[in-house]
């Protein structure tokens, strides 16, 4: 049997995730690296700049569909929020706010708020929280793709939470703070950061699926990806006063149900999942058996 | 952090593609970004590096003269950050940034 071969998302950078997901030519970008709009603190520390501050923004079709797109660049000082590269997102965000595109694609590749550009990183992220619901707020959906090699933590992990829908692979990570902070404040014994499968099975593509907060598990695929943000594009849901209840109600359900657990593995079985075959399940197996 | 600039004389190629320009590689640890632009230089290219690992004047100049002969390359800048890159990757990614636009 001939196999399509595998592009991985994971693997790609984040110009590469841009072609593959968008039609082919369709991409415009904004601020290219021609312009050459580098951090104005990197400098100060001795440390490389990058042409593009580490994301690419920009405009295209998904099938057949405009979009605004972002793409965090993992590889470049960790995806990290500097003060360029955040406000080229809230930019991007606000544009599409007033421009209605139907929908905002957003490549979340980031360890969080880039630590030498301190404060301004900061009120970066939180500019582009605020932009995001902007963008909801007139019905443009923001959409989260998860799946590179720098996972999505901190200042970015809270970015995903404000998106109306998140696709990741197995391979994404999703989590406020990264393993190895986790590590620091609370001791090995609480987690190991260098313990992999225990990463992946507690902040990995999969556990955020079963929990509701991943919308779509994708294998690690750009056309897969693809397919699934086109499907997702609807209308934004408008977060409202009953909207956060019914989220804080399920969550409060969510910890009376699974507070005891000690590992993702004790919470899968509860959910009546063949929690030892979890991790070897592709994402449309795992798709089939999550519980309603 | 070094900035080197280089120019020389060109090959019988110029830029076909009509891009604006081309990237290649990120600046992480051991690698390196190039841009190439197209640019009327009188049939020259041009050269800005900066780079972390200072003193490697000599063997950027012996890198990108063997690109040149190589590639052939007219009326182009290259513009690169540099994270301690190795030689072949830099010819790599010069080899790479040239054909996005060739």
């Amino acid at each position: 049997m001939k196999q399509t071969p595998r592009i991985s998302f994971y693997e790609a950078s984040a110009r590469q995730r841009v072609a593959g997901l968008l039609d082919p030519g369709s991409f415009r970008e904004i601020l290219p690296p021609t312009e050459k709009r580098t951090s104005p603190h990197l400098g100060l520390f001795d440390a490389p700049v990058s042409f593009d501050d580490g994301v690419v923004i920009g405009e295209g079709t998904l099938e057949g569909k405009p979009v605004a797109i972002f793409a965090q660049e993992g590889k470049f000082r960790g995806g990290s929020l500097g003060e360029v590269h955040a406000a080229k997102i809230t930019g991007l965000i606000l544009r599409a706010a007033a421009r209605k595109p139907q929908a905002v694609l957003g490549l979340l590749d980031s360890g969080g708020v880039r630590l030498e550009e301190a404060n301004a990183g900061e009120i970066g992220s939180t500019e582009i929280m605020r932009a995001i619901f902007e963008a909801r707020r007139v019905g443009v959906p923001v959409i989260g793709l998860l799946g590179g090699s720098c996972g999505c933590f901190g200042g970015a992990s809270i970015i995903a939470g404000c998106c109306d829908a998140l696709v990741a692979s197995e391979e994404a990570r999703l989590s406020v703070s990264g393993p190895e902070v986790i590590e620091t404040v609370m001791g090995v014994e609480a987690f190991d950061s260098r313990d992999r499968a225990l990463v992946w099975r507690t902040t990995g593509g999969k556990n955020r699926f079963l929990f509701g907060k991943v919308a779509t598990l994708v294998d690690d695929h750009i056309p897969a990806f693809r397919t699934a943000a086109s499907a997702l594009v609807r209308p934004s849901t408008p977060l409202r006063l009953d909207s956060l209840r019914t989220e804080r109600d399920a969550l409060v359900r969510r910890i009376a149900t699974f507070g005891t657990c000690t590992d993702a593995k004790q919470i899968w079985e509860k959910m009546g999942l063949p929690a030892d075959r979890v991790s070897d399940m592709t994402a449309a197996e795992l798709t089939a058996a999550k519980p309603a | 952090m070094e900035h080197l600039s280089f120019e020389f004389d060109g090959g019988v190629h110029a830029p076909k593609s009509g891009k604006a320009y081309a990237v290649a590689g990120v600046v992480a640890s051991s690698n390196l970004e190039v841009l190439a632009q197209p640019q009327e230089l009188g049939g020259r290219v041009r050269f800005e590096v900066d780079t972390t690992a200072a003193h490697f004047q000599d063997a950027w100049r012996a890198v990108i003269t063997d690109f040149i002969e190589r590639r052939q390359p007219r009326d182009v800048l290259f513009s690169i950050n540099d994270f301690a890159a190795i030689p072949p990757v830099v010819s790599l990614r010069l080899d790479q940034a040239w054909e996005g636009l060739e």
